[in-house]
């Protein structure tokens, strides 16, 4: 109990007195914000890109590649296999009496960024009439579906977003062809927002890649049809290809890719903790420091040891906890919901929105705390080692 | 009258680099309940050291210190510390409140050491306050108070947990002829009227005078001893 209270009386005297040394503990703020504004940056921006990519996917959807392709990219299917694909187990019968099979094509084509002005690979889908049916999430937004034959596009909505002169009605040139944007399409969370998509024998014809496909999208009747269908794709003689569910293929994508930008905002974000961690020893050590005389008489009258201890480490913690909140704040102020963009598996670039999560949040101010504990414990251990004597408190 | 404090044969060294220095080697004292006493002497006589021996804040290297009947100078940190809380008032010359504390929270700190409920706490605050005559500052911050007030109120934390014994370190040593003169009459009235013990370190004769009788220590014994 007297422990408890003389403890408590120690930490709000602390707490209160942390305006006599303002400049000194907002700069000790100040650093840790920074330190959780810069990590919880790159956190959101991985976090935002693997939703992004993680979205994409659908659990009763296989994508179908050449077996020992990674990516689409470096994959190649022949019309005969996309065809006999349709044959296989578990897949669902469109209201045309067909199975719900698209062959598509992922090229790379050159647009400029708005944010930098610069050059930058885009994808080029070439997909079939199965193209909206294989992605339950995507639906056009503005203008209408390329028409089959034709030299027509579509442009996802974060493409658009990102990229210049892809408006409706405007024509583009990729290569020795002109294209005209006849629609805009919207598939919220997903990497195919920052797509352009084609008639897949328009971009075959173009791009001479006679009548094969890279990749083939499968609808499922449901999650549970996939083993038996990815078991065909692998046995059947004359496909031999390596299936997957959607989600699957993009949460591999996710990981990989997540890493890399998780991977450059640690290290940093540990770099910046380290100087804000000197910066709150030494604010720490000015407050014990200059409440010497403070200690001094409160350990001459009785109290314990423990309190100092205590009511440094606990003035440590508020200044972090501060920095921490302020921290999020300007990340969530500054960057949530920002759009952005960048490189994806396939060398193109991957529009996604900046997402602060709680998770990421726990990270970024779990981190901000370890500064305040390491911050505080030294500092901490000197108020409580400060002798009671009587010419201390003078 | 009974002994209060009494120090048997009691040895204090300091060490100075390789250099051992003997501030007390074999101090021999007592005070009685209810008396009070000032200590004078030059700079460097011991005067500090003894205060701190007499309140627990330091050990002495050997002999023994006794309050009350109960050795104390076996006490561990700890016991020391509690036994500071319960038996032991100090009046510093520089007041030593907590800035950002009002008077009345200055005063209510040694009850945070014990068990008393928050009203019993106020209760004793107030009490205290109106012995030194600051009821109306109790609100105050110490940097809305005067220099005599500030001591006032460093009197009133030292007495509000009812200590036996006060111990003053040049308790007017900050402050004019006046208000040094107001403060020495409130430590004699407390000796008087309520039977505290007062020991009082100063350099100055004039307050010394209070006292009710004056001790000269001198390189670490009692050279002289006026009534």
């Amino acid at each position: 109990m007297s422990l408890m209270s003389q403890t408590r009386s120690v930490i709000a005297m602390n707490v209160r007195s942390i305006p006599q040394r303002l400049w000194m503990s907002l700069a000790t703020v100040v650093s840790i914000a920074l330190v959780v504004a810069v990590l919880l940056g790159f956190l959101s921006l991985a976090n935002g890109f693997n939703q992004t990519l993680k979205g994409s996917g659908a659990p009763d959807v296989a994508i179908v590649l050449r077996e020992g392709s990674e990516a689409e990219l470096n994959s190649t299917l022949s019309r005969e296999q996309v065809d006999l694909l349709g044959r296989g187990p578990g897949v669902k019968i469109g209201a045309d009496g067909r199975p719900i099979v698209s062959g598509e094509l992922l090229m790379v084509v050159d647009g400029i960024k708005k944010s930098s002005r610069t050059k930058a690979n885009m994808p080029l889908r070439g997909v079939g009439a199965n193209g909206l049916l294989v992605r339950k999430q995507a639906k056009i937004s503005q203008g209408r579906m390329f028409s089959p034959g034709s030299n027509e596009i579509v442009v996802g909505a974060g493409l658009l977003r990102e990229f210049e002169g892809f408006e409706l009605g405007k024509s583009v040139r990729f290569g020795a062809q002109t294209w005209r944007v006849v629609g805009v399409f919207e598939a919220p969370g997903t990497v195919f927002e920052s797509e352009l998509w084609a008639d897949a024998p328009v971009v075959q014809s173009l791009f001479k890649r006679g009548t094969s496909f890279q990749t083939a999208r499968v609808v499922l009747t449901s999650p549970t049809a996939l083993p038996a269908f990815v078991a065909y794709a692998k046995s059947e003689p004359r496909l031999q290809l390596s299936a997957q569910s959607e989600l699957d293929y993009y949460a591999a994508q996710a990981e990989r890719s997540g890493l890399l930008i998780r991977y450059f905002g640690w290290p940093l974000g540990i770099i910046m903790a380290i100087g804000a961690l000197a910066g709150a020893l030494n604010t720490m050590y000015a407050s014990v420091s200059s409440r010497a005389a403070e200690i001094a008489t409160l350990r001459v009258i009785g109290f314990s040891g423990f309190s100092a201890f205590m009511g440094t480490m606990v003035e440590a913690l508020v200044l972090s906890a501060i920095g921490a909140l302020l921290g999020v704040t300007i990340c969530a102020i500054g960057f949530n919901g920002l759009s952005a963009s960048t490189l994806g598996a396939g060398f193109t670039q991957v529009a996604f929105r900046v997402q602060i999560g709680p998770e990421i949040i726990g990270q970024a101010v779990t981190l901000a705390l370890i500064i305040g504990l390491v911050g505080g414990i030294f500092p901490g251990w000197r108020a409580a080692r400060q002798k009671p004597l009587l010419a201390l408190a003078a | 009258m009974s002994a209060l404090i009494q120090l048997n044969n009691v040895t204090k060294n300091y060490r100075r680099g390789k250099e051992g220095i003997a501030i007390f080697d074999g101090l021999t004292m007592s005070i009685e309940k209810g008396d009070f006493v000032a200590i004078m002497g030059p700079s460097g006589s011991g005067k500090t050291t003894l205060l701190n021996l007499l309140g627990g804040t330091d050990r002495c290297d050997g002999g023994q210190i006794i309050f009350d009947g109960e050795r104390i100078d076996g006490y561990s940190e700890g016991q020391l510390a509690a036994w500071r809380a319960r038996s032991v008032g100090f009046i510093f010359q520089f007041y030593n409140l907590m800035p950002v504390l009002t008077a009345a929270q200055n005063v209510e700190l040694p009850l945070m050491l014990t068990k008393l409920p928050a009203k019993k706490r106020r209760d004793n605050v107030a009490t205290a306050l109106k012995i030194v005559e600051l009821s109306d500052r109790a609100k105050h911050k110490p940097k809305e108070l005067s220099g005599g007030q500030q001591q006032r109120v460093a009197i009133a934390r030292a007495i509000v947990s009812d200590p036996k014994l006060l111990l003053c370190d040049e308790p007017t040593g900050d402050l004019d002829r006046n208000t040094a003169n107001d403060i020495l009459r409130t430590l004699q009235q407390l000796n008087r009227e309520l039977g505290k013990t007062i020991i009082m370190v100063t350099h100055d004769p004039e307050a010394a005078r209070f006292a009710n009788r004056t001790l000269h220590l001198d390189k670490g014994s009692f050279a002289e001893v006026t009534a």
